[in-house]
């Protein structure tokens, strides 16, 4: 495996034995006085100076976090502080989750790098409290009176590290907040403090380098417009050898019905690709009129990663894009983070979307009034909605050969709500389905581990750590159920799971929900499908015989 | 540190009305700075919390959304109307909904981890609060001239046991009972020792001492409570006429909730305001479907499509793309 992990024996050598604050058997000293340590495998790369000129963002140089100096510009500790009065005059969820806390504790073994760490400062509370102790600062007098009462701190170089190091290790996934008697939400304090670190240069270059990409090109991987469809294609390619069915995509059509816009990770990432399949079987399935975008081509948004301007910025495509095709409403593809933007985000961000339509199912004549507003809807719930009416022919025994499991993604779970529609489609498509245990499920879900601009190589020790939850509960139905497949709406999902399953549970393969669709999709004029969408043999259509179908 | 602050403070007003007289300014001045304090501060937090804008519609979302007709969703925990929301949030004030779902991780043998319930912080936190709250409102009997119903009723509920003379109320047990609870489990806890800050425990210390010195007054001391109702009626009647002469127990127990009242406002006791506005869980998750809409909007400039295609003109001719410009 990578370099950047030690051994899973190792891991879990340390977790048996090494006493930690998790297990109750070790009291650290108090945690400001606990260093900070950067080390191969608990830090992401910093960006790229061409991407920060790119981006025109501040303070482009070469620099590591291990180093000692980390050549912070003159005044940062200003900029930092101004920037920190004008967010909380802005936000107030920002000033009132700074105030509110009362130290319960609720959060604190709520995290999943705090259950893969133990490490003091990845209990929620800690974390804020990292950003709190400057904060409180504001009463200097009371402080001097009172020295260490109220557990103030001055900003020096040493508190910037702690808060990349641990603002780097959130994945903005919300299970705290879940727990929290206010609702304090840890997601809105890591977001607020990225932005700070962004002010004075302190970032991670596997979050940037893909906003610029984004900007640039359209989408997170850079892919120009003719690769794109190239893309694209080739997978049109790959169904027709599966299937003899060809399904015919349109790309930057004037006039189609739909926009359907989606994660790139799902048009050139491995096995992104697969649900990408699906999508495509799924729409000429039902003669969807459809476009894709090679403009506005991504449905993640890293610009979440980095401040709420570069947000709204790289979100800014999709009506706008919507607009000048002309289509009445847009379809999302799986996604986590991207579902969190377009449903809490989007509308208030670049709408109002006048110039669409209340997205109206054309099969189903299903009129989606919770998306009025925005004028877009999930894949899941318009699959479901199929499904519900009958309007799909679906043979679930092409999925027999997998024994799945659901994962909620995070953003989806506790930025959305949604919870029913995967798991009906989910149903629909397969005959071997079990839940995870419950306390890992649906709002009290475990993140991936590498959520929020994580999922670097050089980040594999933490991403292997933050995601032992997940995989522990994954072990828990592997070993009782037998599952080997795991499902996901999430692109991110899909591109850090494999690595958590290959490292933690071996065996398990990781599928997005729509490639299970396209593999139960019973397509007009299809040849007899004897392999799946990986050209994996599905059980029971392997020969000639006549016994795999009823 | 926090526990010698309290027995500081409560030291103050005993040796202040013992030994220097000074029972005019613990019985009189300090209970209205305190009560001035408390109110402007308390109004002051919440108006500048509710001055600062809700850019964005953030609710956790605990349960299913409103979407398809026939799927059922989570009133409660995704709410989609006002009424829901509200309901969400009194939920958590009245019956601390989220608390309820605490679990606790634990790592077992062969890196397994296990998750159990764990409702004790709730039924300590519940209790702790339910108590404080009966206690404050039996308390309104010393502030009225006719003790008003409500106060009998209490009265009679929490003195159901009947076991003293006076009789014993039970609400008294369960918030010193509760309290201990509470600054046990943060001594005793690896993970709560470490989170906590002094200004975790002088609140508990605080109103340990309140309770203790008001249960010494009432059932060892047997303080004369007609000179307290009579010093009680006229600070309610804003007179500043000088006290009769009250046991120093009293002035202690006095200046302690004084105390409490001015520490209020500048610190984590706020939570009992701000609960109240959290955007987690004061709002509808119906943002798809109602615009929500940001004062501040950031005006930002976006890539558009024609310098997209200004860009890649010749590629997406090539790659058979429609273009808007030749």
């Amino acid at each position: 495996m990578s370099k950047y992990v030690p051994k899973v024996s190792e891991l879990k050598k340390e977790f048996d034995e090494k006493p930690s604050v998790l297990k109750g058997n070790y009291s650290a000293q108090e945690w400001w006085d606990i260093p900070v340590e950067f080390r191969d495998g608990n830090w992401c790369f910093p960006g790229k100076p061409e991407v920060l000129e790119d981006l025109g963002f501040a303070n482009p140089r070469k620099w590591a976090a291990t180093d000692q100096d980390w050549q912070l510009p003159a005044g940062w500790q200003k900029t930092i502080s101004d920037g920190l009065q004008s967010r909380l005059k802005k936000y107030r969820s920002l000033k009132l989750f700074l105030d509110a806390c009362v130290r319960c504790g609720a959060c604190a073994d709520k995290c999943h790098f705090f259950l893969g760490t133990g490490d003091p400062k990845n209990m929620p509370v800690v974390r804020a409290e990292l950003l709190r102790s400057v904060y409180r600062n504001d009463f200097p007098l009371v402080e001097k009176i009172l020295k260490g009462f109220s557990g103030s701190r001055k900003l020096t170089e040493e508190v910037i590290k702690e808060w990349h190091a641990y603002f780097h290790q959130c994945t903005e996934c919300r299970r705290c907040s879940v727990f929290c008697p206010f609702g304090i939400d840890t997601a809105e304090i890591t977001m607020m403090v990225r932005e700070l670190l962004n002010l004075i240069g302190v970032n991670n270059n596997w979050i940037l380098a893909p906003v610029s990409n984004c900007n640039r090109t359209g989408n997170h991987l850079g892919i120009e417009p003719h690769t794109f469809v190239q893309n694209i294609t080739s997978l049109v390619d790959d169904i027709e050898d599966l299937t003899g069915v060809t399904v015919e995509p349109t790309f930057n059509r004037k006039g189609a019905e739909v926009l359907f816009i989606t994660p790139s990770g799902d048009v050139f990432g491995d096995p992104g690709v697969y649900t990408m399949m699906g999508y495509l079987l799924l729409f000429h399935h039902i003669g969807l009129d459809y476009t894709i975008s090679t403009y506005a081509s991504e449905g993640g948004n890293f610009g979440m990663f980095t401040s709420n301007d570069m947000m709204k910025k790289l979100n800014a495509k999709m009506y706008h894009e919507a607009k000048r095709l002309g289509v009445k409403w847009i379809l999302g593809g799986e996604c986590g983070h991207m579902w969190r933007v377009v449903h809490q985000y989007m509308n208030t961000m670049n709408g109002p979307a006048d110039f669409l339509e209340v997205p109206v199912s054309p099969m189903t004549g299903t009129r989606f009034n919770n998306a009025a507003a925005t004028k877009m809807v999930h894949i899941a719930e318009f699959t479901a909605d199929l499904i519900y009416h009958k309007k799909l022919k679906l043979d679930p025994k092409r999925n027999d050969h997998l024994r799945t499991t659901f994962h909620d993604s995070c953003n989806v779970a506790r930025g959305m709500g949604m919870f029913e529609e995967p798991r009906y489609v989910l149903r629909n498509v397969c005959n071997s389905f079990h839940e995870m245990p419950e306390d890992t499920i649906r709002e009290k879900t475990f993140c991936c581990g590498s959520g929020s601009g994580l999922n670097a190589e050089e980040n594999m020790e933490l991403r292997m750590r933050g995601g032992f939850p997940r995989a522990n509960a994954v072990r828990y139905v592997k070993e009782h159920n037998k599952v080997d497949s795991l499902v996901t709406i999430c692109a991110i999902d899909r591109a850090s799971l494999p690595p958590l399953m290959k490292y933690w549970n071996p065996g398990v393969t990781v599928y997005g929900l729509h490639e299970l669709v396209g593999n139960a999709l019973v397509m007009q004029g299809e040849k007899k499908r004897t392999e799946d969408l990986r050209e994996n043999p599905m059980a029971g259509f392997d020969d000639g015989g006549d016994d795999d179908e009823e | 540190m926090p526990l010698v602050m309290v027995a500081v403070l409560a030291l103050i007003p005993f040796l202040g009305v013992q030994y220097a007289g000074l029972s005019y300014f613990f019985g009189v001045i300090m209970p209205y700075t305190a009560l001035v304090v408390l109110l402007t501060g308390f109004l002051l937090r919440l108006v500048d919390w509710l001055r600062r804008p809700v850019p964005f519609r953030i609710p956790t979302t605990c349960g299913q959304e409103k979407s398809l007709e026939w799927i059922k969703y989570n009133r409660l925990e995704s709410p989609h109307r006002f009424w829901e929301a509200a309901a969400r949030v009194l939920s958590e004030v009245f019956f601390f909904r989220s608390l309820f779902r605490n679990t606790k991780a634990e790592l077992h043998k062969d890196s397994t981890l296990v998750y159990g319930s764990h409702k004790w912080l709730w039924l300590g936190g519940l209790v702790f609060h339910w108590s404080l709250l009966v206690i404050v409102l039996r308390h309104s009997r010393f502030f009225f001239v006719m003790i008003p119903g409500y106060v009998d009723f209490l009265d009679f509920a929490d003195g159901f046991l009947d076991v003293t003379l006076p009789t014993f109320y039970i609400t008294d047990a369960l918030v010193l009972a509760a309290i201990t609870f509470l600054v046990f489990r943060r001594l005793n806890d690896a993970k709560l020792r470490l989170l906590s800050l002094p200004t975790d425990y002088f609140p508990l210390f605080l109103i340990g001492a309140i309770v203790v010195v008001g249960v010494l007054m009432r059932y060892v001391m047997r303080l004369d409570i007609m000179p307290v109702k009579d010093q009680m009626l006229r600070l309610v009647n804003f007179s500043f006429d000088a006290p009769g002469e009250i046991g120093t127990l009293f002035y202690v127990h006095l200046f302690l909730v004084s105390v409490l009242a001015i520490y209020f406002p500048f610190s984590k006791l706020m939570h009992a305001g701000a609960i109240f506005l959290s955007p987690t869980r004061n709002l509808c998750n119906n943002s798809r479907e109602k615009r929500h809409v940001n004062p501040w909007n950031a005006a930002i400039k976006f890539r558009t499509y024609p310098e997209y295609e200004d860009d890649y003109r010749e590629k997406m001719k090539k790659a058979n793309l429609p273009i808007e410009k030749q």
